[in-house]
């Protein structure tokens, strides 16, 4: 292989238990944002985007759609003779019959290590799948090297209150590190660690064979910084200065989503030099009907609206029917909302149908009473190929998966904070 | 398996038909129904019908177009086996460095078929619109034994004036074939579809060429339909021209608000391919009033429009109004324009208060290319 100067280890293997039902049968990166894209395609076009072509994929979890979004990496030009995007799975290993899982983000790095040292970088670029946001990774590798550091760690800053929920990077003036603190209690600087790293490679690959022998579960930020700030590496934070947003809860996820519907959003999609690339099957016109309203929306290719949205995201391929109102709500690809349905801040996944006349997302706002922890926000979701039937009424913080019929509404009904579980009908 | 090679017609401008719209573009890269190109659509027929060798034979003003085939795999020809060439004029001698004719532009480029070893050919025009399973049109040349098979289509009640007329026995087999007939005897069009074995052709053009024969339709077609065997092959979906004119230019965008046509290349497999533009969704602000129109991706709309075809990154601003209009990728339209009746070509800007008004749909209001108003 031809030397690389920087690759990129993206760690896309996370379930984001926090996203409840979207991310039961698929990975968080394979979580769609903005109505066309998936979480992943951020990273990914941010690489191409820098100038790194070459990018390993590292999956474990429900990796399927992932798999099938990425392929030979068409979308992001990553399908490269020397390079491109490699999708690196959890593996039997030669010489043995004991397979292992990836136990931690840095041992996912090391039992990879075939690959790196095939490509002998000078670099290596650390990056998760869970994050929204542009960024120039050519940049940060000039700072990393002016400064001449081991590791550089892109840090965001924080509010004070906030930084009790990140790993923040305690530094000198200089922004160098000289201590790392996960979710400090007392946070001593608002320093927030944004999970991209890079690491010089002859330095990461030593402390991962080091840290090998100790943790089995080898861990970036409980194990890796540690280990080498302790051992006086040189490591620099370096500011980032633009939109990150971690989409880890249902709330979190809706709110960013919105956000695109400002007029003058903070993360701006629409602009040229800087394109987030994505993988569409093809690219149908998008067509509001006479009678339609569709206002502060996002509407992607061959939705149609014959119905009222407001405030909401629009799918590839979702249909809104005569007479349905969609408000404040996320719509996924292929979705139909048929006649009359009325749906309230509501997360709908792809390729269900909500038959006419239902009413989702109205009533009290009781916190689920399954996982009261994940669906607290009044945001009711419905999971990928579920079918609702006709004229219920479903109240706030609801989860809906499968095929449900008009049984499973007692009443017609199913109350704020209630769960329906059924077969999908694929 | 029916083992054919195609060739797409794209070398026209349509004898200036379609005044300034073709003027820097041929008329198979003309833009369709908010993201398509005009060629598009024979492309795909042909990689949908597993036709994986693909010549397109370009000749007038083919940067737009070339600049749309740049890379062949959003069509899916980009293979060991097969590919997409795009065949131009030879420069190299003085006597053939232009294109005479269909038939002409053909011959000149005789290498590919001589490379080939497909039995059949599909010719096909760049400049029409519609969906095509091309192996059933190969399977009926068999069946019937044709030398030559002409795609028509019954155009009863239609102007035929700008069509070649078939007259066809009970089996299908050609009588006269009569191009832009005055008096048509009948109402069968061809449609510039052919299916034709691939050494017949070979053998037919070098018959004709160094006769000073170059129209495929008027020297092979209308010549030969005594003593080939040609025959009808009747298509009754839909197909439509954007070479004929402005006007079927306009009505076939504006076919793409029917919701059984657009459901035809949009919702059924197999989809029209283009090349891949990564836009992201399009925007509807809070004034927005979209009714009957379709929106490409990466526009973002403030204003009002009505029955109209929007392409990719169009800009439209508060208190505009966009009426029965065709408005290409990139325009910008400002506060409070009114644009009726109208074609805007690529990356016109219409400034704040600015009127672009035509009659009718008859007498359109056309703002070429990149131009201010």
């Amino acid at each position: 292989m031809q030397r690389k100067e920087m690759i990129a280890m993206l760690l896309a293997g996370g379930q984001g238990s926090r996203l409840g039902i979207l991310t039961r049968n698929m990975a968080k990166p394979a979580v769609t944002y903005g109505g066309k894209y998936r979480i992943i395609d951020f990273p990914l076009s941010n690489c191409i985007n820098s100038g790194i072509d070459t990018v390993g994929v590292l999956t474990q979890y429900q990796p399927l759609r992932l798999n099938q979004h990425i392929g030979i990496g068409i979308p992001w030009d990553l399908d490269k003779k020397n390079g491109g995007v490699t999708i690196l799975s959890p593996h039997v290993k030669g010489g043995g019959d004991a397979g292992e899982w990836f136990m931690g983000t840095a041992n996912a790095i090391y039992q990879n290590l075939d690959f790196l040292d095939s490509y002998n970088p000078k670099y290596v670029l650390i990056l998760s799948g869970d994050h929204i946001y542009k960024m120039d990774y050519a940049q940060m590798l000039e700072f990393h090297k002016k400064k001449e550091a081991a590791a550089t760690i892109a840090v965001l800053e924080v509010s004070l209150e906030e930084a009790s929920r990140f790993g923040i990077m305690n530094t000198e003036e200089d922004d160098r590190i000289y201590e790392f603190e996960e979710k400090p209690e007392h946070p001593k600087s608002n320093l927030a660690s944004m999970g991209i790293y890079i690491f010089t490679w002859s330095r990461l690959r030593e402390a991962l064979l080091e840290d090998r022998k100790i943790h089995a579960d080898s861990d970036f930020g409980q194990h890796i910084i540690p280990r080498m700030l302790k051992e006086g590496q040189t490591m620099y934070a370096y500011r980032f200065h633009g939109y990150w947003k971690d989409v880890g809860t249902i709330e979190s996820y809706w709110q960013s989503n919105m956000e695109l519907i400002q007029a003058l959003p903070t993360f701006n999609l629409y602009e040229d030099f800087w394109k987030i690339y994505t993988n569409s099957d093809h690219q149908p016109p998008q067509y509001t009907a006479a009678g339609a309203k569709l206002t502060c929306s996002l509407a992607c290719e061959g939705s149609e609206v014959y119905g009222t949205a407001n405030r909401s995201i629009l799918g590839p391929g979702v249909i809104v029917k005569r007479g349905a109102v969609v408000e404040d709500s996320i719509i996924m690809a292929n979705t139909v909302i048929e006649e009359n349905a009325k749906i309230y801040r509501c997360i709908v996944d792809e390729n269900c149908t909500v038959s006419q006349g239902v009413v989702m997302g109205a009533g009290e706002n009781i916190p689920n009473e399954n996982k009261p922890k994940i669906y607290d926000s009044g945001i009711t979701v419905v999971g990928d190929h579920s079918f609702i039937p006709p004229d219920v009424q479903i109240g706030k913080n609801c989860v809906i998966y499968g095929k449900t019929e008009a049984q499973d509404y007692p009443d017609g009904q199913l109350a704020s904070g209630k769960s329906v579980m059924r077969e999908v009908m694929i | 398996m029916m083992r054919a090679i195609g060739i797409i017609l794209a070398g026209g401008n349509n004898e200036g038909r379609l005044g300034v719209l073709t003027e820097k573009r041929a008329a198979a890269a003309l833009p369709i129904g908010s993201s398509y190109r005009t060629i598009d659509f024979t492309l795909s027929n042909m990689s949908n019908s597993g036709i994986s060798k693909v010549a397109v034979l370009t000749q007038y003003n083919s940067r737009s177009l070339r600049d749309h085939l740049t890379s062949s795999k959003w069509w899916d020809f980009g293979r060991k086996q097969g590919g997409l060439f795009v065949l131009t004029p030879y420069t190299t001698n003085a006597d053939s460095n232009w294109f005479r004719g269909t038939a002409d532009s053909i011959y000149q480029n005789m290498s590919y078929l001589h490379n080939s070893n497909e039995p059949y050919v599909v010719i096909a025009s760049g400049d029409s619109v519609y969906k095509m399973d091309y192996r059933k049109v190969i399977a009926y040349h068999k069946e019937k034994g044709a030398d030559i098979t002409v795609v028509y289509q019954d155009m009863a009640g239609k102007d035929l004036s700008r069509f070649g007329i078939m007259e066809l026995d009970e089996d299908q087999r050609l009588l006269e074939f009569e191009e832009k007939p005055i008096m048509p005897k009948t109402s069968n069009a061809s449609l510039g579809i052919y299916v034709i074995s691939r050494e017949l052709l070979i053998r037919l053009l070098e018959e004709i060429i160094p006769q000073g024969r170059y129209d495929l339709v008027k020297d092979i077609i209308e010549r030969f339909r005594k003593t080939l065997k040609i025959y009808g092959y009747a298509f009754d979906g839909y197909w439509s021209t954007v070479g004929t004119g402005i006007c079927s230019y306009y009505s076939t965008n504006m076919d793409f608000l029917k919701k059984e046509i657009r459901d035809i290349f949009v919702n059924e497999w197999p989809y029209i391919a283009t090349k891949a533009k990564d836009e992201p969704p399009a925007k509807y602000n809070i004034s927005a009033d979209v009714s009957d129109s379709i929106i490409g991706s990466g526009s973002i709309i403030n204003g009002k429009i009505e029955h109209s075809v929007i392409f990719r990154k169009v800009y439209v601003s508060e208190e505009a109004k966009v009426i029965n209009s065709i408005v290409m990728e990139g325009c910008k339209i400002g506060k409070g324009c009114v644009v009726e009746n109208a074609i805007l070509d690529k990356r016109v800007e219409i400034r704040d208060g600015q009127c672009v008004i035509g009659r009718s749909c008859a007498e359109l209001a056309i703002v070429e290319k990149g131009k201010t108003v």
